[in-house]
């Protein structure tokens, strides 16, 4: 579904992503792991469009889609949840919901945002709430939320369990699951190493801006440099 | 007396209110002050004086005309003064203000060379037309700008708070990057603002050309530090605090005339914006920046 191919970025003259190479299948779920720095943010900023690459191309479906904005990008299928999750703190609850579904035209936005607040009760709840007001927990569903609305076919989630507590941690990583078998491809970028391979299908480890390894997940998880490296101490 | 002094200082703040919102809405968007505000202001109420005392014609035209006139304006100022300063890497964060002085002297210029200096009329008879109510005297000039700023700033609270677009804006102004990651056409929205801004500029124009019955190349620049002072003090890209803001300072002028002097007007309006700002620096309804 997404090709990655040669990817070269840089912020002014340092070079961050260097010859990056990856692919996504359609109805997966593919993890990007990697340390701080390593160039994960780089690369979904570079999917969605955010930046633009020096070098390589972007196939989606089989179309080119380097050098497009992140709204046209959008508009084919492909939503981030951007790192630190970038909730419309000055606007409601409902109101970033309905952002989600800002690029939409159909008849069925207000049937979707009930059902989408059927299954998180927290947002319906606080639905009248400045986004601001809502807790790290609480936002991350809002900002899955709000990129589930806009129907997407790939969803690039940037490191969604960063600095929330290990109970919203396991919800959010549930939640990604869910998405994932409702039909949507998942691309995510995980510190949480170990719960991030457990749902996925494949990965890839990025350091200092390159692919030093990939592998279906069982692989990298029974992999002992992998899991020194990046997944610490194995755990119960 | 009161009475009247009271319905004075309303109509100057909601002049001065909308003037703001076309500022608070630019800075919201783009985060600059758009220091040529008040040069489009001032070509709205010329294209009025132009329409109504040159051309004779009716008042519901010169407001058409100059929304025409200072949207395209607005289109201009975005296209050709701003955005090709944000496509560039390394241009300094006071390039677009500048830029914006440049455009503002540039209109300046352009008006003394178009409508010659000095003060123009806008057409006499309309601004005369007043009636008793008991003892006060109000002008029917009055009531309509009244009724204008006061439709004009419901219709743009609403266009903020329930339209498509005006969400689209509001989290333009937050967020660029988000704005865009949800959909929003980021560069199209931001021209539609200036766009927007500087047609409210132009009403704005019109409506002191009608207040005061006065039009003169120079009026943009005092009415643009003014506007700039209001934001100040409402909370920058605040609307709310654009219209409090407004009508504070306008009140505070009117009563400064009436119970002080005259030549203090200026002096005393933004000596009372500079206690406020003391007291609450982030302006009235701006929050403070938290982490």
């Amino acid at each position: 579904m997404l090709k990655v191919s040669g990817i070269s970025a840089f912020y002014g003259r340092i070079q961050v992503l260097k010859n990056i190479g990856l692919e996504v299948a359609e109805g997966s779920i593919v993890t990007i792991l990697g340390a701080n720095g390593a160039g994960k943010t780089t690369t979904m900023k570079t999917i969605s469009g955010l930046l633009k690459p020096q070098q390589g191309s972007i196939e989606f479906q089989g179309e080119e889609v380097k050098g497009l904005r992140p709204d046209q990008l959008l508009r084919k299928g492909i939503a981030l949840v951007p790192e630190g999750r970038q909730i419309l703190s000055g606007m409601t609850v409902l109101e970033n919901l309905e952002m989600g579904a800002y690029h939409r035209k159909d008849n069925e936005i207000d049937r979707d945002i009930k059902a989408i607040m059927g299954r998180f009760p927290i947002l319906e709840e606080r639905q009248k709430q400045l986004g601001g007001t809502l807790s790290g927990g609480q936002q991350q569903m809002l900002a899955i939320a709000r990129a589930i609305l806009s129907k997407p076919k790939l969803l690039l989630l940037d490191e969604p369990s960063m600095g929330l507590a290990p109970l919203v941690v396991a919800d959010i990583f549930k939640i990604i699951k869910e998405i994932n078998e409702a039909g949507t491809t998942v691309l995510l970028v995980e510190q949480n190493a170990r719960q991030a391979l457990r749902i996925s299908d494949y990965g890839y480890v990025l350091e200092t801006g390159k692919i030093v390894a990939e592998g279906s997940a069982h692989e990298l998880l029974n992999d002992p440099r992998i899991m020194e490296a990046y997944l610490g101490r194995k755990s119960s | 007396m009161l009475i009247e002094q009271l319905i004075n200082g309303i109509t100057l703040g909601s002049i001065y209110a909308i003037v703001a919102l076309g500022f608070t809405l630019v800075f919201g968007v783009l985060g600059i002050i758009n220091m040529a505000h008040g040069e489009i202001f001032m070509f709205g109420a010329f294209i009025g004086v132009v329409v109504t005392a040159t051309f004779k014609g009716p008042l519901w035209l010169a407001f058409l005309a100059a929304i025409l006139v200072t949207a395209a304006m607005g289109y201009m100022l975005e296209r050709f003064a701003l955005r090709p300063l944000r496509s560039k890497q390394g241009v300094s964060h006071l390039a677009p203000l500048i830029s914006t002085i440049g455009v503002s002297i540039l209109l300046e210029n352009l008006s003394h060379h178009l409508f010659g200096p000095g003060n123009h009329p806008f057409r006499a008879s309309f601004a005369e037309i007043s009636f008793q109510i008991g003892s006060i005297t109000v002008y029917l000039v009055q009531i309509v700008i009244f009724i204008i700023s006061v439709l004009l700033m419901y219709a743009l609270s609403f266009w903020l708070g329930k339209t498509k677009a005006g969400k689209a804006l509001r989290a333009t102004a937050e967020n660029l990057e988000t704005a865009s990651l949800l959909g929003v056409d980021v560069k199209r929205t931001i021209t539609m603002t200036v766009i927007i801004a500087s047609a409210m500029g132009g009403i704005a124009g019109i409506l002191v050309g009608m207040a005061f019955n006065s039009v003169t190349p120079q009026m943009g620049l005092s009415i643009g530090l003014k506007g700039l002072a209001i934001i100040i003090l409402g909370g920058m890209g605040n609307v709310k605090g654009a219209m409090a803001g407004g009508l504070i300072l306008g009140l505070a002028e009117t009563f400064v005339v009436v119970y002080g002097n005259s030549g203090y007007k200026d002096a005393i309006a933004f000596v009372a914006i500079i206690v406020i700002l003391l007291i609450r620096p982030q302006g009235l309804f701006g929050q403070k920046i938290s982490a």
